[in-house]
């Protein structure tokens, strides 16, 4: 399957919305080349403010161009854009609302060579904990482009996710993206599998894996991780004999502990939970190695599937 | 030579401001009195004769900001909105208050606030991003960013320094209440910043130093501010924590401080004693 680079389309994005949307603005902290927005730069100088190595100031900054009726998007590594910038997130952006967009780029171990200091598995499920903020995380190139118009449509704090490494494209070209939408990428009448950004690739895969065994698997796509609507949930749920959720992400706060926040006293039924261990990551020549190693590909969510349905 | 008459009006504004904060107090509450009372003149130099705002059009697009980035100065940012109309007195009664407008520190919801600030360090780059914004719309409105002196151990408004000076800001500008005290003592005692004119001259700032409760002076200092082309300026408030009432003064412990009964009514006779001579000389002019 083709697969297609998830921060290209976030640059082109901004590119074509800031053609008609004079108010788009962009910040960076000196990795514009890893998270794409270079290429807002090139198109549109003016709205584009290099902020140097400095996140906070740049969450802060992009909170006073959101309050003077700009649409600020300010991108970096995840790692940083969410964590070293926290409480300038909190108090300046989401306690008043602020219009400001949040890109979180080469998330979970996307950036696999850089290591620990530079992946991230905890930063949409901490961003979830932040009233105000609507928290994405797209499966492929084609969501992400339709995402980021959304993000510029509603008038609030958003955080996106944005995977380094091309990933195969699942989602259709039509439609517009709608926040809070979950969309089924294969149908199944066995179980569920609910999953998030890259392991929506890894569980498409897994769905096959557990076809060759005659276990018919359904994979939804959960790339709104905020909010998490209970009746979507229920839809997807009903008339499966179990449940599996799949992230690359810490277990800690993410999907799996949000969908069965919402599932307790609605629902029993077996669960599984396919994520990072409470740890940290690790450097590797590849990101695969790094997938393999913290339990994320399809044999861990195929394995996981079967564990749930002989319960 | 400035009007004498609007230096006499804003002396008697600010010692308004400061009663208003104490108002808002009140007896037996804690309640930053120090840190408000040390901005009283500065506070009605900007909002009652440099900025152009108007409480009846709160969000006007032509209006100049003024940020409150040592949030804990919240009252006295109040006392001056409440006095040009912003929301009513009745609010000032219920600071702080469970279903109250006025929070503890400086929120969006309330008329006249710019942002969210209180966590200190972050006031001043929200200020950069306002500036960068009124720059983009071609607006001649400023901004005006009020930090404090402990404040100014919060790495972040160096950033913001060298953002500002980066983009070349001049419609920003900065106020430092240098009031030399922080919440657990004196600056000097609690966490050495020298040469704060030089650190923030090296950072690209044009630097201006004033008595910071000399209104003649401080409407100077503005208006040397606004005439500097090409980066962003900064006035240093020369200022006494407390200042206003006595035994307040030069004080850590009204920081944050409560007043006992005798204790408000001497504070309160003190400012209406001050409001009296000011009225007097007024008369004079």
């Amino acid at each position: 399957m083709e697969k297609k680079s998830l921060r290209t389309a976030y640059g082109e994005a901004l590119v074509e919305m800031g053609k008609t949307n004079p108010d788009i603005v962009v910040l960076e902290a000196d990795l514009g080349k890893s998270t794409m927005s270079c290429l807002f730069k090139d198109a549109y100088p003016e709205r584009y403010f290099e902020m140097g190595i400095a996140e906070q100031s740049m969450a802060s900054t992009a909170a006073g161009l959101a309050l003077s009726g700009k649409v600020p998007f300010y991108s970096t590594f995840a790692v940083f854009a969410f964590g070293r910038a926290y409480d300038q997130i909190r108090c300046g952006i989401a306690i008043p609302n602020a219009n400001v967009k949040i890109c979180g780029s080469s998330c979970g171990f996307s950036d696999f060579g850089d290591g620990k200091t530079h992946q991230s598995i905890e930063d949409a499920n901490v961003m979830r904990m932040i009233p105000h903020m609507i928290v994405l995380n797209p499966c492929d190139a084609v969501e992400t482009r339709k995402m980021m118009r959304a993000m510029a449509a509603y008038d609030g704090p958003v955080y996106i996710r944005i995977n380094r490494n091309d990933l195969p494209v699942y989602t259709a070209e039509e439609g517009d993206y709608e926040i809070g939408r979950m969309s089924r990428i294969v149908a199944g009448a066995d179980l569920v599998i609910f999953a998030t950004g890259s392991m929506v690739w890894k569980s498409v895969e897994a769905a096959e894996l557990l076809k060759a065994e005659g276990i018919s698997a359904e994979v939804v796509n959960v790339s709104t991780l905020k909010p998490l609507a209970k009746e979507e949930i229920l839809k997807y749920v009903a008339g499966k004999k179990a449940i599996v959720t799949a992230e690359e992400a810490t277990k800690l706060g993410g999907l799996g502990s949000a969908i069965a926040e919402l599932l307790i006293g609605e629902i029993a039924l077996p669960f599984e939970r396919v994520g990072v261990d409470d740890a940290f990551g690790t450097s590797a020549h590849s990101y695969a190695e790094l997938l393999e190693t913290y339990g994320l590909t399809e044999r861990h969510i195929a394995a996981a599937a079967k564990k749930a349905l002989k319960r | 030579m400035a009007d004498q008459a609007l230096i006499k009006d804003l002396e008697a504004k600010a010692v308004q401001l400061r009663c208003n904060v104490l108002e808002m107090i009140g007896i037996g509450k804690a309640g930053h009195w120090g840190g408000s009372a040390s901005l009283a003149e500065a506070m009605a130099v900007l909002y009652f004769h440099v900025m152009n705002v108007d409480a009846k059009a709160p969000k006007a697009p032509d209006r100049d900001r003024l940020l409150l980035s040592k949030g804990h100065g919240a009252l006295i940012q109040y006392a001056a909105l409440c006095e040009l109309g912003y929301f009513p007195r009745e609010e000032m009664q219920r600071v702080k208050s469970l279903n109250g407008l006025l929070q503890g520190h400086p929120d969006l919801s309330i008329p006249g606030v710019e942002a969210v600030t209180g966590s200190l360090g972050q006031g001043l780059s929200i200020g950069v991003g306002m500036a960068l914004a009124l720059r983009l719309d071609k607006k001649a409105s400023r901004v005006y960013v009020v930090m404090g002196d402990g404040e100014q151990s919060e790495g972040q408004l160096w950033e913001a320094a060298m953002a500002a000076s980066n983009f070349k800001l001049d419609n920003l500008t900065a106020f430092l209440d240098w009031n030399k005290i922080q919440a657990t003592g004196r600056t000097e005692d609690v966490f050495k910043i020298p040469d704060l004119d030089k650190k923030w001259a090296s950072f690209g700032w044009e630097v201006f130093s004033v008595d910071g409760h000399d209104v003649e002076k401080l409407l100077a200092a503005v208006d040397k501010a606004k005439a500097v082309k090409g980066r962003p300026t900064l006035v240093i408030l020369d200022t006494v924590k407390g200042k206003g009432v006595s035994f307040a003064e030069n004080t850590p412990a009204y920081h944050n401080g409560t007043f006992d009964e005798a204790r408000f009514t001497l504070a309160m006779a003190e400012l209406e004693a001050r409001k009296a001579a000011l009225a007097a000389q007024k008369e004079m002019v």
